[in-house]
């Protein structure tokens, strides 16, 4: 294949990773969407093999290579659970992220490239941007990986002058930088570059490890991003187009993702990646001042059963201990019985709700939940004064009044679901514990409010057997 | 230094509440008050003396010893000259006032130098103000007592029946203005069998109407009648007429009917006329719930039960005094919710917040100054519209392809600028040419992701994640194009095994990622269905 041919079909996999991304807009055009992702991708692929940059010594090994990767990859996507999608997500930028380092160095040790004066510089420049991203990436993965599994504590780990400490790693970085660019051959730049890698990776972990669970979300899209950068800068570092449209497309899309999840907790772009979550000037008069009062009134499921049956109109709020709990199918069986009996049930979405974009719809989705009656915030926020019952299974910052009426709170502006508007709310919770934010939630002292304490799944097991009796 | 709360004995006649009952004591003192009342305050609402002492009160014999040392006075209906005589200047009073139907009143408490919270001047559109809504917990209790008068008074059964004796019909009951009052009675008739018709001016309540187990009779007639914040307004002569057609047609049909109109600060309307009344079944009977207001039926006689051609017509006032321990009950526990917002602190002082709604809207006098009418509170209506405005501006705003979420003020938009201008000045004064045309596709290529994107439905991130995070392993292309690459002359020196080795490992890494993520994000999305 001649170098015009694979450029033609580099182009041709470029539109086709547009389109895919478009036809990821709306759930009819969603399936064709991840087909033209298929499609490009194989065509670039196969451009790239068959292409001139590539020669048939290297063909064994690129079959086996993609031969062991393909099989984990294809095993790990048909054994994961719903729930685990966003550890399984968070690995997976993970490997990017490495690969993009390893890319960087192998581009770096190869003396087959020549350049002199200025393409030099750059070519090095973005060998070094693109290790420092993939690095950070690969790191920081890896920690949301842990945290997402539980494998490591959710809460924030704040070490003191934190943000010191990252500007201390970023002048370190650019100096490092410097001397790299400075050395002579490739021994001697191999240490600064090493260095910074260790101080990227040190980076990504510390980066990670100082947000707190409930901006999760915000974290893995935006390491999504970051994956997205690093293979731009690999592009770039290789002259290759493809590369870098790609990269920027991913990347763009996983800021912007980011952005949107920002704006659904109310929080600043900047704040999240610094660090830390309620843990600025707004939490000591919250914690001293506003502490919400009153008793709490307990509600058993065959009660629970009792309010959804004379309800005319429910809505249901998922959040997080769904998820947990893998209560989603019973939460269905629930909602068709209800449905059956003319109950309009319906399910309000918080942007944030789980611990990564959308988690809640896939999880839904995935308990055959149709995906009309699935709504998000904005378009039923204005239909809990005429509901009867709203229940809230494991959500508990995306359902807080404080966030309206507490502006000393942590979470003040942050748009909720307005539950306690309905009529009557049932809380499911395992313990009064407060949520990821560490804030307590007034919602449970309301008075037309019942808490029904226990395992998700064990209750709405309870919930739907009093139902069908 | 915690104050006291006095509650006095009602001396209005007839009203057999009492403004605090022996349970609401108790939460009263751990709130951090001392609590008085005055011997027999609760007798005709069946507390006795011992049962508040009992509670952590203290009894004191007459009003003008309980008065002397009280802090806070709590009352069911407004007090009369001699009572506020009573009261030491400074004193908060928390009771009944109607401060637009008492003029004189007020004056009078002004005077005093006291502080009024008029619990009827609650502003009940805030939602956090209904467990202090007394209005509605009174208003429910009337309903209720209504159609048990009305049972009382009406000489069969509400239910339909067969017995052995023969068929029973069920009893018809009309219930005009389907207000709070109005939506009790529905539910209580509705529960003892009978069939229950109701109409309201407003015709949102519709629903409310037949959740209760009630049938919602129209006006035929096309006028929407509500007066904001829930209340009803005076309609219009052509459709008053079309009432009058229904209302006739109804007393022809009904053998109970209960009216609940009123419109606030105004007297009564006239629903039923003396014709009306004749025109019904002998051994009827209305229960007219306006009587203080004047009545809803043109023959009714305000506080008493009297029989007009063979219709019972019950007038009585007092309604909620007949249900005194229930009542009591509730209306304490508002006041004592009204309390909760006073002492935020639980130390037993209480703080006039006038920046809060609802403390503002119930506050009529404040340190002798009159404060009535409050200032309009915000509209309740109005957060939620903000908000679909709110979210509709990105969507709106995307489509004339400008991302960025809220309007960038003006200042952060000229330093992004400022920025973006050194950067490209800098990348244009120093990169090579090959660069440069790298660099312009990077750049497209970022905007059109940035398009691409903003339209996505919040449903689909969680896949949208995994295919770009699929999409993202092209840098696959970066490991393939260094596994074996044509060689030139310049291959001295060239760690081959190294490179190779890189290049496979992280060729092996990204095939991880590119199959399995596209994989998982099509088994996610045969998942969403309609």
């Amino acid at each position: 294949m001649s170098a015009n041919l694979a450029s033609v079909a580099y182009i041709a996999a470029t539109i086709l990773f547009i389109l895919s991304l478009g036809g990821l807009s709306n759930p009819e055009t969603s399936r064709r969407g991840n087909f033209y992702g298929i499609v490009g991708m194989t065509i670039a692929v196969l451009a790239t093999v068959f292409g001139p940059r590539v020669t048939a010594a290297g063909i064994p090994w690129i079959v086996g290579a993609l031969l062991v990767g393909g099989s984990l990859g294809l095993y790990a996507a048909r054994k994961v659970q719903m729930t685990q999608m966003p550890e399984l997500v968070a690995i997976m930028h993970s490997l990017v992220g490495l690969a993009a380092c390893l890319v960087g160095f192998a581009s770096y040790v190869d003396t087959s490239i020549v350049l002199a004066g200025a393409e030099k510089a750059i070519h090095e420049v973005e060998i070094y941007i693109g290790i420092l991203i993939g690095a950070v990436t690969f790191s920081g993965s890896v920690i949301a990986f842990g945290k997402l599994s539980g494998k490591i504590g959710g809460k924030p780990l704040l070490l003191p002058a934190r943000h010191w400490l990252n500007l201390a790693g970023l002048l370190g970085v650019i100096w490092f930088g410097v001397q790299f660019l400075n050395a002579h051959d490739i021994n001697s730049g191999m240490l600064p570059l090493a260095v910074m890698t260790v101080i990227a990776l040190l980076f990504g972990v510390h980066m990670v490890m100082a947000i707190g669970g409930a901006d999760m979300p915000v974290v893995v899209s935006l390491l999504n991003s970051y994956s997205g950068w690093a293979a731009a800068a690999a592009g770039l570092m290789l002259s290759n187009d493809l590369l870098i449209v790609t990269g920027a497309l991913v990347g763009s899309s996983g800021a912007i993702l980011s952005y949107i999840m920002c704006r659904a907790m109310n929080r600043n772009f900047l704040s999240v990646i610094a660090g830390g979550f309620g843990t600025g000037e707004g939490a000591a008069p919250a914690a001293a001042g506003a502490q919400p009062a009153g008793e709490v009134t307990a509600i058993s499921a065959v009660e629970t059963a009792e309010l959804l049956r004379e309800a005319k109109n429910v809505i249901i709020v998922p959040g997080y201990g769904m998820a947990v709990a893998q209560a989603q199918h019973t939460v269905y069986e629930i909602t068709k019985h209800l449905r059956e009996k003319g109950v309009n049930v319906r399910f309000g979405i918080h942007p944030v709700a789980g611990r990564m974009p959308g988690h809640m719809n896939v999880l839904l989705a995935e308990a055959k939940v149709p995906y009309d009656i699935v709504f998000e915030m904005d378009e039923l926020n204005e239909d809990f004064p005429d509901t009867d019952v709203s229940m809230v299974i494991g959500a508990n910052d995306i359902v807080n009044p404080a966030a309206e009426d507490d502006p000393t709170s942590p979470i003040a502006g942050m748009p909720v679901l307005q539950v306690w508007k309905a009529k009557t709310s049932i809380v499911m919770k395992r313990s009064m514990a407060s949520g990821y934010a560490g804030v307590d939630n007034p919602l449970f002292y309301k008075e037309n409010n019942r808490m029904l304490f226990g395992d998700a799944k064990k209750m709405l097991d309870e919930v739907l057997v009093a139902l069908k009796s | 230094m915690s104050l006291t709360i006095a509650v006095p004995r009602e001396i209005y006649a007839g009203e057999k509440r009492v403004a605090t009952v022996p349970e609401v004591v108790e939460k009263l003192l751990k709130l951090g008050f001392a609590v008085r009342v005055e011997s027999g305050a609760g007798a005709a609402a069946n507390f006795s003396d011992e049962s508040y002492q009992a509670a952590g009160a203290r009894i004191s014999g007459n009003a003008a010893e309980l008065m002397d040392g009280a802090d806070i006075v709590f009352k069911v209906r407004g007090p009369t000259a001699d009572e506020i005589a009573l009261m030491k200047p400074g004193t908060t009073l928390v009771s009944f006032i109607w401060p637009a139907q008492n003029p004189e009143l007020m004056q009078r408490l002004a005077a005093r130098k006291l502080t009024v919270l008029a619990i009827d001047s609650l502003p009940r559109q805030l939602s956090r103000a209904q467990k202090m809504d007394a209005l509605t917990s009174m208003a429910s209790i009337s309903g209720y007592r209504a159609v048990i008068e009305a049972a009382n008074a009406f000489g069969r059964f509400f239910n339909g029946q067969v017995t052995a004796a023969g068929k029973i019909p069920p009893a018809k009951v009309f219930v005009a203005g389907a207000g709070v009052a109005g939506l009790a009675a529905i539910g209580t008739a509705a529960n003892l069998g009978a069939i229950v018709r109701a109409n309201d001016t407003r015709a949102e309540v519709a629903d409310q109407v037949v959740s209760l187990g009630g049938e919602f009779v129209k006006v035929d007639y096309e006028e929407e009648g509500s007066g904001g914040g829930g209340y009803a307004k005076v309609m219009s002569e052509g459709f008053q007429q079309a009432q009058r057609a229904m209302y006739a047609s109804q007393a022809r049909e009904a053998d109970i009917i209960i009216t609940t109109a009123l419109i606030p600060g105004k007297p009564a309307p006239r629903l039923i006329t003396a014709e009306m009344v004749q025109s019904m079944k002998p051994g009827s009977v209305i229960v007219d719930m306006a009587g203080e207001q004047g009545g809803n039926c043109e023959l009714t006689v305000p506080g008493e039960a009297v029989v007009r051609h063979g219709v019972t017509i019950i007038g009585y006032t007092d309604l909620v005094s007949r249900l005194a321990k229930q009542s009591s009950t509730l209306y304490s526990t508002n006041l004592l919710r009204v309390t909760e917002e006073l002492c935020k602190t639980k130390d037993g002082v209480i703080n006039v917040n006038m920046d809060d709604d609802a403390i503002r809207g119930l506050t009529v006098v404040k340190d002798g100054t009159i404060t009535w009418p409050p200032p309009p509170p915000k509209l309740p209506a109005a957060p939620p519209q903000a908000k679909p405005a709110a979210a509709a501006m990105p969507a709106k705003k995307s489509g004339h392809g400008h991302g960025a979420g809220e309007p960038a003020s003006a200042k952060s938009l000229a330093i992004l600028f400022g920025v973006g201008a050194l950067l490209f000045w800098l990348v244009g004064a120093f990169a090579p040419a090959s660069f440069l045309s790298h660099f312009t596709v990077f750049v497209l290529a970022c905007f059109v992701g940035y398009m691409v994107v903003w339209n996505v439905t919040p449903a689909l991130h969680t896949p949208l994640m995994s295919v770009t995070n699929a999409i993202s392993s092209i840098i696959a292309i970066g490991a393939l194009v260094q596994v074996a690459p044509p060689l030139g002359a310049e291959t001295v020196g060239r760690p081959g095994a190294l490179i190779l080795g890189l290049a496979v490992a992280a060729l092996t890494l990204t095939a991880i990622n590119m199959f399995g993520g596209f994989a998982v994000t099509r088994r996610m999305l045969a998942m969403f269905r309609k």
